[in-house]
């Protein structure tokens, strides 16, 4: 033990001064080091509450999610470690993660282009198709790698990007071993020249990745190598641009899947113009089996290797982004969005005197056409089903048309009005079952967002919401008053109300009409602040308090602390 | 074996604390501008004068509220202090290919890059967005605040325009 730690200790001197050996002074080679670092905890008390099934409080009382990340930096080199507390996880986050420990450390050095990264890492291969390692705190989803990365910048407009390791399974690794490499290759900076300013810039690059885990199924014969591509360009001529990503994965039985042989392909496609107050998107995108893990047998958020992301209008107004959130369907989906954005010019008729800014996003998503196996029983190839990627099928899944328009009327009141018409299948998305005593939602929603400042430090924010359906819950209304003074303070008030639900009791009450009221106060004084809450909270994206953040369900009290430094 | 760890990594940290003496500098991370190029953030510079390093997102409405706030008064900012705002958006694969369109169509005269799998929001220790860090001329960071209120946006230029007389900021 002790000379294990005589190695270390060595190892980590040896690093930290590598580059700074010989004629300076341990002063001066510690003086250019730099420590910072952030934390993070939230704290919960929980409340008994029958009335949204909060019947039991777990039996700590209190659960607590805490984190600090430190980071050295000196010269080239860089290093750090993130401490995680889990004492115990607060409700709604991943149950496994329990305890104390290092999450997450790692040495990194850049030197003549090339940087080299030991320990864990998170890393991106084009738009994440086939791999994207990334953690998102709030969710509790952390699939860091742990390992070794190098990236390469071999010359202008050439980067390779190489990455080896297994995944984070809470405090433990995932079973499977992931290696992979990215290439990307920027036409105009490489061939240089006249090209450099040419109007036309193309970008071309492509992805490898492969996955090892031992096969030990007596009922199947498992590929223990499963290897997935994919390649990927960005063409941009003046304001327009085109880009497109297609991957595929070969076959990869897994308990996703249910366990098929067939592989997986996915694409991505947008095509873009902007000029100053106008921008206008439209994108596609398709998944088949493209469910992708470092373990074949694992399940919910754990060792996922790669990200598909939902092609709809990430929401953050209460009703819009908690109730009815679209989720990207793994096995199989055909989605279109497009978005406009457009700043109406002030002095016109609908500007005004400041302007008027609109959005329109409208989004739609189907299931892939697929004709499944005759008799799987007797499918000796376990392909489960047939499909073409590009072939749209008939089940409905989601579609959304969404305007927002923004508004300054005066020097103190401005407005952003929402409106949304949805239509959401419960069924397929949320796996409510059977789909007759489930049918899809239509639903209207509006949302008037309204500040009055009182003054240059004072101000008054008001969210009035709607949402009106004659499906699932039936209607619900959200009030939020927020009082902010600048810098330091806030305070606010919210109430999600399900005034329409007609569920009734024994008695033939309505006893379902549940008022979700949360209250509020923070406080903040450069990278630190405080916030102290109170009252039922559902899940999904909180921007209340001036920052945005990814919230479990909550009752009771709850502390936030967030600091860096 | 962890505490052994721990006890190296808490001893090289604290040797270096106490002996910390200069700003932090922008760390070296690649991120993406609004034409699919890559820069480093190493190389942010603006001749000198204060730099604004703002971290926002497409989905983030206080971030969103105070970048439309900015924009009303920025040409007065340039005009008197010659700062530039950097605005890093840490919008991922799901929204990073609209984030163009919608700098463009909001009329932003800003500088905007995405961080698209958060590498520079992890490298400069930012917990929730929006974030915004003042750089001095020399490029080091002096100055930062999290979240947004309104009238924010009158604290920081009261800093921006005291780095550009050449004054100290206070946190």
């Amino acid at each position: 033990m002790k000379f294990k730690a005589f190695k270390l200790l060595t190892v980590i001197t040896v690093l930290v001064f590598s580059n700074n050996l010989l004629a300076q002074s341990l002063d001066e080679v510690l003086n250019r080091g730099q420590v910072h670092g952030n934390f993070g905890t939230d704290i919960q008390y929980y409340q008994v509450d029958s009335l949204i099934g909060a019947n039991q409080t777990p039996n700590e009382d209190v659960l607590m999610n805490g984190f600090a990340n430190f980071i050295y930096t000196n010269g080239n080199f860089s290093a750090g470690f993130r401490y995680e507390s889990y004492m115990n996880a607060l409700q709604g986050f991943p149950e496994k993660y329990k305890g104390n420990g290092i999450g997450y450390r790692f040495a990194s050095y850049t030197n003549d282009d090339m940087t080299v990264t030991v320990g864990n890492y998170y890393e991106q291969f084009g738009n994440g198709l086939i791999y994207r390692t990334y953690e998102a705190r709030g969710l509790g989803y952390d699939n860091s790698m742990d390992g070794i990365r190098v990236n390469y910048k071999i010359r202008e407009g050439l980067n390779v990007k190489g990455i080896i390791g297994t995944q984070r399974l809470y405090f433990e690794q995932g079973e499977g071993i992931l290696r992979g490499v990215d290439g990307e290759l920027m036409v105009n900076d490489f061939f240089g020249g006249s090209l450099k300013d040419s109007k036309t810039k193309l970008t071309l690059g492509g992805s490898f990745i492969s996955k090892y885990q031992a096969d030990q199924s007596s009922q199947y014969n498992l590929p223990e190598n499963v290897g997935a591509y994919s390649g990927r360009f960005l063409i941009r001529h003046k304001k327009i641009s085109f880009n497109g990503e297609y991957a595929e994965k070969i076959n990869d039985p897994s308990f996703d899947n249910g366990y098929i042989y067939k592989k997986g392909t996915a694409f991505y496609a947008e095509t873009a113009y902007s000029t100053k107050g106008f921008g206008i998107t439209l994108s596609a995108k398709g998944n088949d089996n493209m469910s992708f893990r470092s373990d074949r047998d694992a399940d919910q958020q754990d060792l996922l290797i790669n990200y598909i992301p939902a092609l709809t209008r990430q929401h953050t107004y209460n009703l819009l982004a908690t109730l009815y959130p679209y989720a990207t369907q793994p096995n199989g989906e055909m989605a279109f969005q497009g978005e406009l954005v457009y700043k109406i010019k002030k002095k016109s008729f609908l500007g005004g005197k400041y302007g008027m800014g609109l959005l329109i996003n409208y989004s739609t998503i189907y299931n892939i056409d697929s004709t499944g196996i005759e008799s799987p029983e007797n499918d000796s190839t376990q392909m489960g089903y047939t499909t073409n990627i590009f072939a749209i099928g008939d089940d409905r899944y989601y579609d959304e048309i969404n305007v927002e328009i923004t508004k300054k009327f005066s020097k103190k009141v401005k407005a952003i009005f929402t409106y949304s018409n949805m239509m959401f299948n419960q069924s397929v998305i949320q796996g409510k079952e059977p789909a007759s005593k489930y049918p899809d939602i239509y639903a209207n929603i509006g949302v008037i967002d309204l500040t009055y400042k009182i003054n240059r430090k004072h101000a008054l924010r008001t969210e009035i919401q709607g949402l009106f359906t004659q499906q699932d819950q039936k209607e619900w209304a959200t009030l939020l008053i927020e009082y902010s003074f600048s810098p330091h303070w806030f305070i606010a008030v919210m109430d999600q109300y399900n005034y329409g639900n007609t569920d009734k009791d024994i008695n033939g009450d309505f006893n379902k009409r549940i008022h979700y009221y949360f209250t509020s106060a923070g406080y903040v004084r450069g990278a630190n602040r405080f916030q102290v809450g109170y009252g039922r909270q559902r899940a999904g994206i909180f921007c209340v308090g001036g920052i945005c953040r990814t919230v479990p369900a909550a009752n009771g009290l709850t502390l936030s602390i967030t600091s860096s430094f | 074996m962890k505490k052994i760890f721990l006890i190296t990594a808490l001893t090289v940290l604290s040797l270096t604390v106490f002996s910390q003496t200069e700003n932090r500098a922008m760390p070296s991370v690649n991120v993406t501008d609004m034409e699919g190029g890559k820069v480093n953030t190493s190389d942010f510079n603006n001749d000198g004068k204060p730099m604004i390093v703002n971290f926002w997102a497409t989905w983030c409405s206080p971030c969103k509220r105070e970048l439309n706030n900015i924009a009303d008064i920025y040409d007065d900012w340039v005009e008197e202090t010659g700062v530039k705002l950097i605005a890093i958006s840490i919008d991922d694969a799901r929204n990073s290919g609209k984030v163009a369109q919608y700098v463009n169509g909001k009329a932003w005269e800003y500088e905007v890059y995405i961080d698209a799998n958060q590498d520079l929001k992890r490298a400069l220790n930012v917990n929730n967005v929006p974030h915004t860090f003042l750089l001095n001329g020399k490029g080091e960071i002096v100055w930062q605040h999290n979240s947004y209120s309104e009238g924010d946006e009158y604290t920081l230029y009261e800093a921006v325009k005291a780095l550009a007389d050449g004054k100290s900021v206070k946190h």
